[in-house]
């Protein structure tokens, strides 16, 4: 079998929001497989630690909040021209639809998708993404499976899919693939803000029918794939990956 | 605001008439479920302005219990 194939040898990746949780990994595993990748985040000690991981290269890091869209310019400028790029990054707000507040909604469509589509045209007008390169977004199976008070992620994440697509269509001239992952739960930092206890956890767990929550293992090795020259006739498509969470 | 609390915590339960005591574990009613808690966490910070870190949330058994954290918190303010 060809494994080279999978390979993500010679590749330049970019993974927003790399600095812990499923980003970190994915880095990691980029790094691992072969790649030079730039890794971001606001909190700069999490990610010099996560650059210190990985293998000796011409990685490069850049700190700062995505939501700061003038600031975008900078990454654009000190990037190297990418065969990949992981828009990662992103936010949870719980609130019951009765409580949001329009600062919320704001915040969090600025980090979950406004960022996003802002730094995607940037990167195309500089020519910072090489044909045949390949984006992925990380989004959430809870655009598929809706859960109680995620109203305002669930309707970020959604607008992550609607976006990618019409993204795949429009770049599929250039080579430039897009797919989006819809991750199931994955115990990260993210839910450091969450409402759940530990036996709450416990029981939502049994919702998972291989019997377990995710880890950021899990979804690396699925964008790694999709990172790779493996899935070259993948474009434009949603793929869950969650124990089968949402077979139920 | 102990009446005023007990009918915010009826409007979450959406149990007009319901008997609150100040001894009652609320996460025994029968109303209870998750979005009852998550609402009830959004009202004490729309109505008392104050936000009862979760670990602490997650240990406060009765309605009495949970307005003595509010009122410490806003003396606090
Ligand atoms: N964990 C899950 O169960 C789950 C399930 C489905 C989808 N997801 C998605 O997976 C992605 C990663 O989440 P995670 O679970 O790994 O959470 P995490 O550990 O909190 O990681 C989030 C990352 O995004 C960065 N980030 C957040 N806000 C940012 C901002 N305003 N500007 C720049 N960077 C920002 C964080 O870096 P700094 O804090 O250093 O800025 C961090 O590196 C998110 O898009 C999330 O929605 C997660």
């Amino acid at each position: 079998m060809d494994n080279t194939v999978f390979s993500l040898s010679q590749k330049r990746i970019l993974v927003t929001g790399s600095s812990s949780g499923i980003g970190q990994q994915i880095a990691l595993t980029c790094g691992d497989t072969g790649a030079t990748v730039c890794i971001t985040g606001r909190d700069e000690e999490r990610l010099q630690s996560v650059y210190a991981s990985l293998p000796s290269g011409d990685h490069i890091q850049w700190s700062g909040d995505l939501a700061d869209f003038d600031k975008l310019d900078e990454l654009v400028d000190v990037l190297f021209p990418l065969d990949g790029v992981v828009l990662n990054a992103g936010m949870v707000k719980t609130q019951p639809v009765q409580f949001i507040k329009s600062e919320d909604l704001d915040r969090i469509f600025d980090v979950n998708i406004k960022s996003t589509i802002i730094l995607i045209q940037k990167l195309l007008k500089k020519k910072k993404i090489n044909k045949g390169a390949s984006i992925v977004f990380i989004s959430s199976i809870s655009t598929q499976k809706a859960t109680i008070g995620n109203a305002m992620y669930n309707a970020t994440k959604g607008a992550v899919n609607s976006y990618a697509k019409s993204l795949a269509l429009e770049l599929a001239p250039k080579g430039i693939r897009v797919n989006v992952v819809l991750p199931g739960f994955v115990p990260t930092n993210i839910l450091n803000g969450g409402h759940l206890s530990a036996e709450e956890l416990a029981q939502h767990e049994k919702n998972y029918p291989i019997g377990r929550f995710g880890n950021p293992k899990d979804i690396a090795f699925l964008v790694q794939y999709l990172l790779s020259d493996a899935s070259s006739w993948m474009t434009g498509s949603l793929i869950p990956i969650d124990g089968g969470f949402s077979l139920k | 605001m102990k009446d005023q609390f007990f009918e915010k915590l009826r409007e979450i339960l959406e149990a007009e008439d319901k008997e609150i005591s100040l001894d009652d574990k609320f996460r025994d009613y029968e109303e209870w479920d998750s979005l009852a808690n998550l609402s009830l966490i959004a009202t004490i910070d729309d109505e008392y302005g104050v936000v009862i870190p979760n670990d602490e949330f997650k240990k406060i058994e009765t309605v009495g219990a949970l307005i003595q954290a509010i009122e410490t918190r806003m003396a606090s303010l």
